[in-house]
């Protein structure tokens, strides 16, 4: 352990540098995955608690970042971590920080373009804005993408296919 | 953020591990549990599969999405048991009258008509479910409740839609999906039935009353099938057992596929 924890905003830069396995341009911060930090006091020495929010039930990233997240505090010296899980409120596109949604689309996946808690995410989503293009002549080929957060769209404009991250 | 609903039910419920109502909960954590589990085995049955390429994505991701809550629902359960099973025991090592799910989502795939129709009948109902269930007086249900039903709600519009589109599609789509919303319909009378698990939980406002989801869901299929140009299916003999562990011959194959690597190394890990 150092000998003076370091303080919350210093860790929160930290974390922010840990990518999503899935979508490497994007870190579990900007994802709004990480909730919470906080320090506790275990046996006399300082524990830091991390709370999580998984984005979907059953997304298989949910047990590499946790491990990221221990291995990149490991590598500045917290060693004595846990991380709590907690599903609600649960999720949400709105979570997402504006800076990650820029980092997606220049990535090439259209960011969520309206809020993921207006209730109405059951209702197909039009007019998704092209992430190569900008043209929003798009549509929907399959509501599943290649990881449970996106769908599938092609742009009729420029021809290009891409994934929408889609607003849950 | 709707917990501000939901209290907590008293530790002194809980704290006997042989109160009638702990049992009770555990059976009803299973219900949940084991039909999302057992949904998601038959979906991933069409991995590698599917009709298109888009299709075999969407239902292995639906099952994906369906495993992960089966997982929540099965680590509560565990704790509510309170005997040290783990949820993965629970999933691997319950032989087939142990399983609470319904026959609906045990029933073989068939053709995609089938599937899309298993998938519609239960997603309806598992939606109508979910939202009653975001008020439960269990602060631990609405919390997986809220993550769950913003997934379901997704499978509900894709499912529907291709009720629509193939039932009011060629003639053979129309003739496939008749077949399937008629053969599929004596086990949707179980989705609406009361026992004593029901009636503890809606006593201590764990849970719904199964028979109030009935009416939202006819009303539903109903609308559907108009839009998809199909008829009603005859009303007739209702199965029913599935919530009790009287199982369809499906589910035992179904199992021996599941359980197979826990059954043949015990405790095998990754």
């Amino acid at each position: 352990m150092p000998a003076t924890s370091p303080t919350l905003d210093q860790i929160w830069n930290w974390l922010a540098a840990v990518v999503d396995p899935e979508i490497p341009v994007i870190s579990v911060v900007d994802l709004g995955i990480v909730r919470k930090l906080n320090w506790c006091e275990d046996q006399g020495e300082p524990k830091l608690i991390v709370t999580i929010t998984p984005t979907y039930s059953g997304c298989p990233a949910t047990a590499v970042i946790k491990r990221d997240i221990v291995t990149a505090l490991g590598e500045r010296g917290i060693t004595n971590v846990q991380i709590e899980t907690r599903l609600a409120p649960a999720w949400t596109t709105d979570w997402l920080s504006e800076q990650g949604k820029r980092c997606l689309r220049e990535y090439g996946i259209a960011p969520p373009q309206r809020s993921g808690c207006s209730g109405s995410y059951a209702e197909n989503e039009a007019a998704i804005e092209c992430p190569r293009c900008g043209s929003k002549n798009t549509r929907v080929v399959s509501q599943f993408g290649s990881t449970p957060c996106k769908a599938f769209y092609v742009c009729d404009a420029c021809r290009e296919p891409f994934d929408y991250f889609k607003c849950h | 953020m709707r917990n501000a609903d939901c209290g907590m039910i008293s530790d002194l419920t809980l704290r006997d591990p042989h109160s009638a109502f702990r049992i009770s909960l555990f059976d009803y954590l299973l219900r949940l549990a084991d039909s999302c589990l057992i949904l998601s085995q038959r979906l991933g049955e069409w991995c590698g599969r599917g009709p298109a390429l888009e299709e075999d994505l969407a239902l292995t991701n639906v099952a994906l999405d369906l495993n992960g809550q089966a997982q929540l629902w099965l680590e509560y359960a565990s704790q509510i048991e309170g005997k040290g099973r783990t949820e993965d025991q629970l999933a691997f090592l319950r032989d087939a009258h142990e399983f609470r799910n319904l026959l609906l989502v045990e029933q073989a795939n068939g053709d995609f008509a089938v599937t899309i129709t298993r998938q519609f009948y239960f997603d309806l109902w598992h939606s109508l479910l979910l939202q009653e269930l975001l008020h439960s007086s269990d602060q631990r249900i609405c919390g997986i409740s809220e993550k769950a039903l913003k997934e379901v709600q997704y499978h509900l519009r894709r499912s529907a839609g291709w009720v629509a589109r193939l039932g009011d599609g060629t003639e053979e789509s129309h003739t496939r999906m008749q077949r399937a919303a008629k053969e599929l319909w004596q086990f949707t009378g179980e989705l609406f039935e009361i026992d004593a698990v029901d009636e503890a939980m809606v006593q201590q406002k764990i849970g719904p009353d199964p028979r109030t989801l009935q009416s939202p869901w006819m009303d539903r299929v109903k609308s559907t099938f108009t839009e998809a140009t199909l008829a009603w299916p005859d009303a007739g003999w209702m199965q029913r057992g599935g919530k009790c562990g009287i199982h369809t011959e499906r589910l035992g194959y179904l199992l021996a596929e599941m359980q197979f690597l826990q059954r043949a190394y015990p405790g095998a890990q990754w």
